[in-house]
């Protein structure tokens, strides 16, 4: 008997690690890859290079969608995070009419499928006679980060008793005051995961930013994109490297520093 | 001069009324308390002395001045939760100061008033902690303290000691009444709680579904309960239907099946008119439960059987049956309680007993 169940968890064990092989080992292979010396992006490895990515620092293109994508993804963060706070705000501390209609209006572009908003806000644009810009390629960006900020910041705003607030009003403190001297401070660790998930969903995205990105401006994941249609070039795995520390690592440190501070003060 | 008036207050949330017509003077310096069963307005009160809700009808003034259209961070009002409320991401010390920085009190005076508040609270020493590194009854002290370090008109406290457990709550009550007497605020306090209530107010007002049943000093709501809600809410009582047989000079008679013709002291049933239908009011503590035997000079007597006991340590609760009647008694016992099934002589004073007249509500 004892043998016999042995032999299941082994079964479940070996699985796991298969599963777990499926999901990473493509990645892995990239990165792998990308610190490959030879002049194909493929095994076998010749020796341990950097060449890739200082290929990719050379790379006037690459640069500029790296900039792009930055300047991109940062002020979809800041226009997100604050637009989300104020709907979460309204939405939690203010009785507005059509609350719940609201929020499902809001929290909507994350169960539409990406294409069909892209097409969506394309179509009307054009209805609009309106050109495309690096403007709209924001607001677009925008439409799709923000229910993640106001899911964040809601739930969060939900835990924090209204007579903190209360109080901090019959000790003399303006509505205005209360918020930035209580409601704010307390809402900051939700405030800064919602942004970090702007910024790394916008950094990501390539179905919306396809559709609305004006001429001659590429964003990192475009850019790979209109790469690949010409060869798999290493640089690309370089680049892919230099996406998954982006993507993976902030989150992580944003999770740290938040966790850091919660303990500091007891959040 | 009274430091809080309500003139003729009403509050209404759509159709329903949470408190009716309701007007109130708390004099300075005094510590009123509303006391009620949840749901009874009483918080719905103290929120609209706050400035947290706008009365439907009538005024509202403190120390005066007409404050209905005075937000609640101009009132300078000290407020106290039942769950502290306190701002979990600044130190105790931090805490207390706030109301000060709002108040244009120079940085090199918050300090020592932030010390001395720390110190009336008995608690020097922690302003550099956080809230949550304090057990509930420190985090209820520095709450006190952050409400009355800006020397408030008035200090409003919302059943702020219902959160902490039972010792530690009869310590805060005696503190929490040290305090307001040392720096003589006029004190609101709410509470559900009779104990509490009676302990610690100059006044005490009942109230139930948004009505003032009574207004009046702890003694007087407790021994002179003027209707059956307070006499019920504030410990137990028996409630009897009687007839009374008209005020006869310094008493009132009182019959009722079962009982000895009663003479009722005319200061214990003031709203009895004349004959007519009444309700007897006892309180269980003043029934005296012993074996049959003669009674005291002075004292009325009934025969009753114990139904039932409910021991309690120090005192047991007899539940009774004297011919139709159901009796509760709480007694103070030696050794053991009468054992259910008892016949037992319940004994109690003329100056024990209340007469209320039938309830009439509009």
């Amino acid at each position: 008997m004892a043998g016999n169940r042995n032999w299941g968890w082994s079964l479940i064990r070996a699985y796991t690690v298969l599963v777990y092989l499926f999901m990473f080992l493509p990645v892995a292979v990239v990165v792998l890859l990308s610190f490959n010396a030879s002049q194909f992006g493929s095994f076998p490895m010749t020796g341990f290079s950097l060449r890739w990515f200082q290929a990719l620092w050379e790379n006037d293109a690459v640069v500029r969608a790296f900039r792009t994508s930055i300047v991109l993804g940062l002020m979809t963060a800041i226009v997100s995070t604050t637009l989300g706070v104020l709907a979460a705000l309204a939405l939690v501390r203010y009785k507005v009419p059509g609350r719940d209609m609201i929020t499902t209006l809001l929290i909507a572009p994350i169960l539409v499928p990406e294409v069909v908003l892209a097409v969506a806000l394309l179509l009307f644009l054009n209805f609009l006679n309106i050109n495309k810009s690096f403007f709209l390629l924001l607001m677009g960006h925008v439409i799709f980060t923000l229910p993640f900020v106001i899911l964040v910041v809601q739930a969060r705003l939900v835990s924090i008793r209204r007579d903190v607030e209360e109080a901090a009003m019959s000790l003399g403190a303006t509505p205005r005051q209360t918020f930035f001297a209580v409601t704010l401070p307390l809402l900051m660790p939700a405030v800064a995961a919602g942004a970090l998930f702007a910024f790394t969903i916008s950094f990501d995205d390539i179905t919306g930013t396809l559709f609305w990105k004006p001429g001659g401006v590429e964003t990192v994941p475009t850019q790979i994109f209109s790469m690949l249609r010409n060869s798999i070039s290493p640089e690309i795995n370089a680049l892919g490297t230099v996406m998954i520390v982006m993507t993976v690592g902030l989150p992580l440190v944003g999770a740290g520093i938040a966790r850091y501070l919660g303990n500091r003060r007891g959040g | 001069m009274s430091a809080v008036t309500l003139t003729d207050i009403v509050k209404r949330f759509g159709t329903f009324t949470a408190v009716h017509r309701m007007s109130l003077e708390i004099p300075q310096g005094s510590f009123v308390t509303l006391l009620g069963p949840s749901g009874c307005g009483k918080t719905t009160t103290l929120r609209m002395i706050a400035g947290l809700l706008d009365p439907t009808e009538g005024d509202i003034s403190i120390g005066g001045r007409r404050v209905n259209d005075l937000p609640i961070h101009r009132r300078n009002l000290g407020l106290v939760f039942q769950n502290y409320a306190l701002f979990p991401h600044k130190t105790v010390a931090d805490n207390v100061a706030f109301g000060l920085r709002y108040r244009d009190v120079p940085k090199s005076e918050i300090e020592g008033r932030v010390a001395k508040a720390l110190e009336l609270v008995q608690l020097p020493n922690l302003g550099a902690r956080y809230p949550k590194e304090l057990s509930g009854g420190q985090q209820q002290r520095v709450a006190l303290a952050r409400a009355i370090v800006i020397e408030p008109d008035v200090l409003l406290l919302d059943e702020p000691l219902s959160a902490l457990d039972a010792n530690l709550r009869e310590d805060m009550r005696v503190e929490l009444k040290n305090i307001q007497q040392r720096i003589g605020v006029t004190t609101v306090f709410v509470t559900h709680d009779q104990t509490e209530a009676l302990a610690m107010s100059d006044r005490i007002i009942v109230m139930s579904e948004g009505r003032v049943e009574q207004m009046g000093a702890p003694e007087e709501v407790y021994n002179t309960p003027a209707s059956e809600f307070v006499a019920n809410f504030l410990g137990a009582s028996n409630v009897l239907a009687a007839e009374s047989t008209g005020v006869n000079g310094d008493e009132v008679g009182l019959t009722l099946p079962d009982f000895p013709t009663l003479a009722i002291p005319r200061d214990r049933a003031p709203r009895i008119a004349g004959a007519g239908p009444a309700k007897l009011v006892i309180r269980a503590e003043k029934l005296q439960v012993r074996p049959p035997g003669p009674v005291s000079n002075g004292a009325y007597s009934i025969d009753a059987k114990v139904e039932a006991v409910d021991y309690q340590g120090q005192s047991a609760r007899y539940f009774l049956r004297a011919g139709q009647h159901q009796l509760q008694a709480i007694n103070m016992i030696d050794e053991r309680p009468l054992p259910a099934g008892a016949d037992v002589s319940v004994s109690f004073r003329a100056k024990d007993c209340a007469a209320l007249p039938p309830e009439t509500r509009e």
